[in-house]
């Protein structure tokens, strides 16, 4: 079995992880591996899209962007100087629970890294001129997205999975109309959302973890902000007890998207592991699955169709995605419900159990190939408390999983005849 | 074995074998690759290469197509393929005790696919709504009309995923006999990476592939771009509401001696960027010179470079999305104002030192996963026959003098060695 490939050293596990809490709130994690000259870093603060009402959608979206356009001490010019011209990168994004950053350096270049994300963070001019050209761009990337086939199946999917009060029924990038009206009051309203509490940051490679935890602590070890808000949460989403259906058209293209799905289990869900065993046989295993075999291959009728599950703190969609040509979307449709209601109504082979639990445990080790890999799965394991010892124990995890399980939480999740559909495409 | 671990071989059949033992994860990766590519197609088989690819994992008698994807699959692993202009290369990626699994398959597949006619029909449709995808993409639309224009005679003037009509066309044995001429043991290089032992690694490979007989060296495609005597144009009217500008410069090969100021100079023009297709880590390019006179000054919603490593002299192009409420010929104007610049000897010392340090940067991020050293010695085997193109990548690039960026940039920058082409949106209509 593949498990038994795997050397102790080399799974992040607590006897090789140093993880330190700092005064503020921050944890800090580091990993050390020498193999190559480089080292990343992985972090989040808690704070987004959730945080924002209808009329200011894209509020954190745009935020995020801005936090890259100048500090107190570095203009947009100078910021990218240091990064570039050392062949690093930085960069910060939001989502609906929390903002990212990342950064990716030689590892000589850790210290300035660590600093100019502590300034970014903390210390953001919102420059006037640089909010205008932002929204421009963000403004030019609608315009784009709204030709997109496959974006706009995903962004309408979205608007059908969720009810229209959800958070997650809202598109995180924003609408022109909320875009254009946004103002630097608003920017400067989201940054009051920033601060130190609940934050994590991760670092992978080329540097003793001691040092790492002492550039971190120099960096972010006095950030201080009271009016920090505690965490943005998402409520439950209903189940779908009908078919939400939409088309959007989009003239001139040659081929449509369409994505089916449901509100999926937080990562946290009791039955999260047996959903994503049930989302891995449906539209992931091998080319993508039982989907894979019957949309794309037996039937011919798409480019690619696959599901995913990626579960997060609040019930994120279990979607299924697929191109295909314009004529054939009702029979692509009528095969992902076959495959959907196959998997509820008849349990998951012992073959294909076996199939998958080898493929989650092989997966493990190949993610580890990397810095971005090892750190990505540190993060995962902080983000969801799910214990410095999750990787150690993973095998058993995932051996102890049941088709019965999976046949439940695929009854939880999923119905053949109530789901929401989006599909982008020429009419 | 050299001095940067590698160790090379060929074996009687005229396979080309090279092993790389690096044991800081229990993991593997196997390339094989051949030489074939959209370069070795000619009208009316346009897309065979891409398509023979797809082929190849339809199965032979010994490992039927499902089966192939389950076994790689249950060991976590991951496999693709990739067809390009001059080479087609397919890797398995696995925890290093199953790597065995990779060789036997890619032995297998060299000669026993299957190509069965019903499967062939089935990929049809699949390689038909690709292109489909592709199409898609208003800047792919213009991409294909600037090869289409700017190469007359090279091969390079296609698109690798064909033209649409040779893919309703093509028939079977057209793509099985393109298999059989190219999928050959001297036609092609295999490259192991990981943590495996060279000695017993060899062995296998030997046992796998030692017995496929040799083919008929394949013919070599020697059909050069006559020099260009002027600027070029093409213009794409089609539906959207964004125009893209794309100006291409003739570029040069891989073993040009200035090559590696080529790549300098588009880190200076463009932002850096690698060639290995398998990076994932990269620099942005906000400070480079285009993006300051054209994203900054709010010309255009970005732009990239696009050089690439190519047996014959390929292109260098730089392609811009047009901001709206500005218009082509703005943003093909400040684009010449910049490359004349550049063409006239403006670049700064720290400029040139910028993109050296990104060039150093980019090559450690390159050269952390086994699967990106297994592509990187591959396409260096593939298209410059040594592998150690690779090991002196880095010397070679610091080999590169300001002067030399100069020169390149006057010698490829010339307006009448370009194409330039506009996509112009039509606005909502579909007036095709």
């Amino acid at each position: 079995m593949t498990n038994q490939v795997i050397r102790p050293h080399t799974l992040p596990a607590p006897d090789n992880i140093t993880r330190v809490e700092l005064d503020n709130g921050i944890v800090v994690l580091a990993r050390e591996n020498f193999t190559s000259p480089s080292v990343v870093v992985e972090g989040l603060a808690r704070g987004g899209a959730l945080q924002e009402t209808r009329e200011k959608a894209g509020r954190a979206h745009f935020h995020a962007d801005m936090l890259m356009r100048g500090t107190s001490k570095h203009t947009f010019d100078q910021l990218y100087e240091e990064i570039e011209s050392n062949g690093a990168s930085l960069g910060i994004s939001s989502g609906g629970h929390t903002y990212s950053f990342d950064s990716k350096s030689l590892a000589e270049d850790l210290p300035l890294m660590l600093s100019l994300l502590a300034e970014v963070l903390r210390e953001p001019s919102f420059p006037p001129e640089h909010i205008e050209k932002v929204r421009g761009e963000i403004m030019t990337t609608l315009q784009m997205l709204s030709f997109n086939t496959r974006a706009m199946a995903s962004l309408t999917f979205n608007e059908l999975a969720y009810p229209p009060d959800h958070p997650y029924a809202k598109r995180q990038i924003g609408y022109p109309e909320t875009v254009a009206a946004l103002t630097r009051e608003d920017l400067l309203d989201a940054q009051r959302n920033l601060g130190p509490r609940g934050a994590i940051i991760v670092i992978v490679g080329a540097v003793k973890a001691e040092q790492a935890i002492h550039l971190v602590e120099k960096a972010f070890g006095d950030w201080r902000n009271p009016e920090q808000p505690p965490p943005p949460e998402a409520p439950p989403a209903p189940r779908l007890t009908s078919v939400q259906r939409k088309f959007v058209p989009i003239p001139g293209k040659t081929q449509t998207d369409i994505v089916l799905g449901y509100p999926g289990p937080a990562r946290n869900a009791p039955d999260f592991q047996a959903a994503r065993m049930a989302n891995s046989i449906l539209g992931v295993f091998g080319l993508m699955g039982r989907l894979g075999d019957s949309v794309r291959e037996e039937q011919g009728l798409a480019y690619y169709c696959y599901s995913s599950l990626n579960a997060g703190l609040g019930p994120s969609p279990w979607q299924i995605s697929a191109g295909v040509a314009p004529e054939n979307v009702e029979r692509a449709v009528e095969s992902i419900r076959r495959e959907v209601r196959r998997l509820i109504e008849e349990p998951v082979t012992p073959e294909e159990l076996a199939d998958n639990k080898s493929f989650f445990k092989g997966q493990l080790v190949l993610g580890l190939e990397t810095n971005e890999g090892m750190a990505g799965s540190i993060m995962l394991m902080e983000k969801y408390q799910l214990g410095l010892d999750y990787l150690v124990r993973y095998a058993d995890i995932i051996d102890a999983i049941t088709a019965d399980e999976v046949q439940a939480a695929a009854s939880h999740y999923l119905d053949p005849d109530a789901y929401a559909l989006a599909i982008a495409g020429p009419e | 074995m050299d001095a940067t671990g590698v160790f090379k071989t060929k074996l009687n059949n005229g396979l080309t074998v090279l092993i790389r033992e690096i044991h800081h994860a229990p993991v593997a990766t196997f390339w094989t690759w051949y030489r074939v590519g959209s370069r070795n197609e000619i009208p009316g088989i346009t897309g065979a290469s891409h398509w023979v690819e797809h082929m190849q994992f339809k199965g032979t008698p010994k490992y039927p197509a499902n089966m192939l994807d389950k076994l790689i699959s249950r060991e976590g692993g991951s496999w693709n393929a990739m067809t390009f202009y001059d080479w087609t290369a397919y890797y398995e990626t696995l925890p290093s005790s199953q790597i065995g699994l990779g060789i036997d398959l890619e032995a297998d597949r060299m000669v026993n696919s299957l190509f069965d006619p019903e499967e062939v029909e089935a990929e049809r449709t699949v390689i038909l709504s690709e292109r489909s995808g592709s199409e898609n993409s208003p800047s792919w639309l213009l991409y294909e009309e600037v090869l289409g224009v700017a190469f007359r005679v090279h091969p390079y003037r296609t698109t690798v995923i064909g033209e649409r009509v040779d893919l309703q066309t093509m028939s079977r044995d057209d793509l099985y006999n393109h298999y059989r001429r190219y999928y050959i043991p001297n036609n092609a290089t295999v490259v192991l990476v990981g943590d495996v032992n060279t000695e017993e690694a060899l062995k296998t490979i030997e046992q796998q592939f030692g017995c496929i007989p040799a083919g008929q060296d394949p013919p070599l495609v020697n059909r050069p771009e006559p020099p260009q005597y002027g600027e070029r144009r093409v213009t794409v009217n089609r539906e959207g509401k964004t125009a893209h500008v794309e100006v291409a410069y003739r570029g040069y090969e891989i073993t040009h001696p200035d090559f590696f100021a080529l790549a300098i100079l588009d880190s200076i023009l463009a932002g850096a960027s690698s060639f290995n297709f398998m990076s994932t880590a990269g620099t942005s390019n906000k400070t480079s010179r285009l993006y300051k006179a054209l994203v900054d000054s709010e010309l255009a919603a970005g732009i990239g470079g696009g050089l690439i490593a190519t047996v014959d002299p390929y292109l260098y192009s730089i392609s811009a999305t047009v901001r709206d409420g500005h218009t082509c010929e703005e943003v093909e104007a400040a684009i010449h104002a910049e490359t004349d610049k550049v063409a006239a000897g403006e670049i700064s010392e720290e400029e040139f030192e910028k993109a050296r340090k990104q060039a150093k940067a980019l090559f450690a991020y390159d050269s952390e996963s086994v699967t990106s050293q297994g592509f990187w010695l591959g396409l260096a085997e593939t298209l410059v026959r040594d592998y150690q193109w690779f090991g002196d990548f880095l010397g070679k690039l610091m080999a590169v003098t300001l002067e030399d960026v100069r020169r390149v940039a006057g010698d490829v920058l010339q307006p009448n060695r370009r194409t330039v082409g506009w996509y112009v949106p039509t606005g909502n209509g579909g007036d095709r």
